[in-house]
């Protein structure tokens, strides 16, 4: 019990310390970085890749994994896109999307649960699936014009700070998310069955846990999530797209690793995911502000991270092994 | 007379069914002959075959050159999904070999056989860098090979500059393009590879400690097997395995597109191992399945463009195919359908 405790915290702790260190490279480097309207931004640009990496992280606390990711917020995106197209009211087109996602995530839950089946298959078919439907939603870009959109989502909800600044109501919706999915895993029975899940599965179900219940129900989530993520990225780009977000799932997984979630499952921190959000979040605004680096900079960046944290995970646990 | 040759390869594939009767590779065969027929039946074309200029030409002779890559993918992922681990890297590593075969061609002005040998060695250092995360460091091989599979890309785009690359250079053209014995060349390529794969693992005992260290690491290190060092080898294979299908990819198109070569193959070269009746669970593999997984995948591919399915929403049919599979290896399914056919033998 008593290697529990770093074996926790270190990885949040490392993370929050690249987190500082690149937000204060940043500041130190371009004269404009450390203004509120980029950390503002840097909320509300990675709102649906937040939302999306905190569905992640609940399926690998529970030791799974989902890949169909980037296919369900770009499914979701089109389908309200269409949906806002033919005349549906938004907020009927959200609530359609928001249940289609959890229920798709259910199903391959069901699937991972009742037939003992890889997660990473059944969410590699799950990808494949959702990013087919999308093209048959419709195979091009489509652009959201509503005044649901253009008036009350992007001016009515967003939060103003000063006359030329507000907040996004993107942005609310991702520490929102944040704050609802830590209480969520921290103080309820589904929570802590999902950690005693991750941690091992055969000590959860002779200890009587609901082991299909908590299982089906984390994958629900997570296409939930999955969706919301869709949904707020509709808010976002204000257009749906089926060709959008591919290899999305494997940010929301580096975010989730780098924020000091184990990939072997059971350990992990919501709130870790938001820091790792923010940090990938940084390195693409990093990049952006010195010009001349090139966007697959941020692929070499992310991969280099992920290892760093994977490795000092591995250190960490077999330090706490040997104590 | 395209009759008559109908009839003789109806026979010869009746010929394989029969021979491969009671063995795993017998249901994906079954399966591809059943795609075959819909096609020989409801898609006009896809049979005829004609021989222009010492070459044999038609769809048939395309899934063979078109699936190519994924056979070769297929040969190293089935080796690697044999020791319980998987490598999702394989896409991301055919983009850094062929980048490195076109910047050696283009660049650096090196000889078409250095070009084609840099982008091996590069293919498999992507290997052994999996295979030190998965054999040293013990990552668990679906995070360690995503790490690649994420900076891969990057790093090939770091190579080319951002720029497909083209070049002319007549021996990779023949690697991409070329005719052998009025067959396309890649197909000599994939059954020397699956040649030299079967003697390696089927005529030593390399193949028996790979199945042993898949069906427990522990139990095989305890007799005494090198579990390290296989798995690490198992893993430069794959990398090496991804690397000519690089170069074959970018052979054919005569370019190195960093972006899209090899994209979503990884998924192809998976399911085809899969369906080829490899377990993902490790412990047992079946490289002549994986030849065949592989060719099934491109035929529904290529049947999918024939009935006019936009290649974006070909990933339906595939999605499901990939769960049936997954389902036909699952124990509780199985227990599920024998139960259903059989009432009071459980």
């Amino acid at each position: 019990m008593k290697a529990r405790l770093p074996q926790q915290q270190i990885p949040v702790a490392a993370s929050l310390a690249v987190l500082l260190l690149l937000y204060g490279g940043g500041c130190a480097l371009f004269p404009h970085f450390g203004s509120l309207r980029v950390l503002i931004n840097l909320f509300g640009d990675n709102a649906f890749l937040g939302i999306a990496a905190v569905g992640t992280t609940f399926v690998i606390l529970s030791g799974g994994i989902d890949l169909s990711v980037g296919s369900v917020v770009a499914f979701t995106g089109i389908l309200v896109a269409r949906l806002v197209a033919q005349g549906v009211a938004p907020p009927a087109a959200l609530a359609i999307a928001l249940l289609l996602g959890a229920l798709f995530g259910g199903l391959m839950g069901l699937l991972i649960q009742a037939f003992d089946l890889p997660p990473f298959l059944v969410t590699l078919g799950g990808m494949f699936l959702a990013r087919g439907l999308g093209f048959m939603v419709h195979a091009e870009s489509i652009a959201i014009t509503h005044p649901f959109y253009d008036g009350f989502i992007a001016q009515t909800l967003a939060i103003r700070v000063s006359s030329r600044l507000s907040i996004p109501f993107t942005a609310v919706c991702l520490v929102a998310v944040v704050a609802g999915a830590t209480a969520l895993a921290r103080w309820t029975p589904f929570g802590r069955n999902v950690y005693a899940l991750g941690s091992n599965e055969a000590s959860a179900r002779l200890m009587g846990l609901p082991v299909a219940r908590t299982k089906v129900g984390v994958y629900a989530l997570a296409g939930f999530l999955s969706a919301l993520g869709g949904c707020v990225a509709t808010f976002y780009m204000q257009s749906g797209n089926p060709a959008s977000f591919v290899g999305l799932e494997l940010d929301a997984i580096a975010a989730a690793v780098i924020g000091g979630t184990i990939l072997r499952g059971g350990v992990g921190f919501i709130p870790g995911t938001l820091v790792g959000v923010l940090i990938l979040g940084l390195i693409q605004t990093l990049i952006t502000f010195q010009g001349d680096l090139n966007t697959w900079w941020t692929r070499i960046i992310i991969g280099a991270l992920l290892f760093l944290f994977i490795l000092l995970q591995e250190m960490i646990s077999r330090f706490a092994r040997r104590s | 007379m395209g009759s008559w040759i109908h009839l003789v390869f109806w026979l010869l594939f009746a010929a394989g069914l029969w021979a491969a009767r009671g063995r795993t590779v017998f249901w994906p065969l079954l399966a591809l002959g059943l795609l075959l027929l819909f096609n020989e039946l409801f898609t006009p074309g896809f049979f005829a075959l004609e021989v222009r200029g010492g070459h044999l030409y038609g769809t048939r002779i395309d899934i063979l050159n078109e699936g190519a890559k994924i056979m070769l993918l297929g040969l190293g992922l089935t080796l690697v999904i044999a020791t319980g681990g998987v490598d999702l890297s394989v896409g991301a590593t055919m983009a850094i070999a062929g980048a490195v075969a076109a910047q050696a061609l283009v660049a650096a002005h090196l000889s078409p056989g250095l070009a084609i040998l840099a982008a091996l060695v590069a293919a498999a250092l992507a290997g052994a860098w999996n295979g030190l995360l998965v054999a040293v460091l013990r990552i668990p091989p679906i995070v360690a090979t995503l790490i690649l599979m994420v900076a891969g890309r990057g790093i090939a785009q770091l190579i080319t500059g951002g720029q497909i690359i083209t070049f002319a250079d007549p021996v990779l053209g023949y690697l991409g393009n070329g005719w052998f014995l009025g067959l396309p060349f890649t197909l000599t390529v994939v059954l020397l590879a699956f040649g030299l794969t079967a003697l390696l693992t089927r005529r030593t005992a390399l193949g028996l400690f790979i199945e042993a260290i898949g069906e427990s690491e522990t139990a095989s290190r305890y007799t005494g097997l090198p579990a390290r060092t296989v798995k690490f080898f198992v893993y430069v294979f794959s990398g090496v395995c991804a690397g000519v299908a690089g170069l074959i990819a970018a052979g054919n198109i005569h370019s190195a597109d960093a972006n899209h070569a090899g994209l979503y193959l990884e998924l192809d070269a998976i399911i085809a191992a899969v369906v080829g009746g490899t377990s993902l669970a490790g412990g047992r593999f079946y490289l002549a399945g994986a030849l065949v997984g592989a060719l099934l995948m491109q035929t529904l591919t290529t049947t999918l463009y024939a009935l006019n399915v936009s290649a974006d929403v070909a990933t339906v049919p595939k999605a499901l195919v990939i769960l049936a599979a997954c389902l036909l290896q699952s124990p509780q399914f199985r227990a599920r359908l024998t139960r259903r056919k059989s009432p009071g033998a459980a």
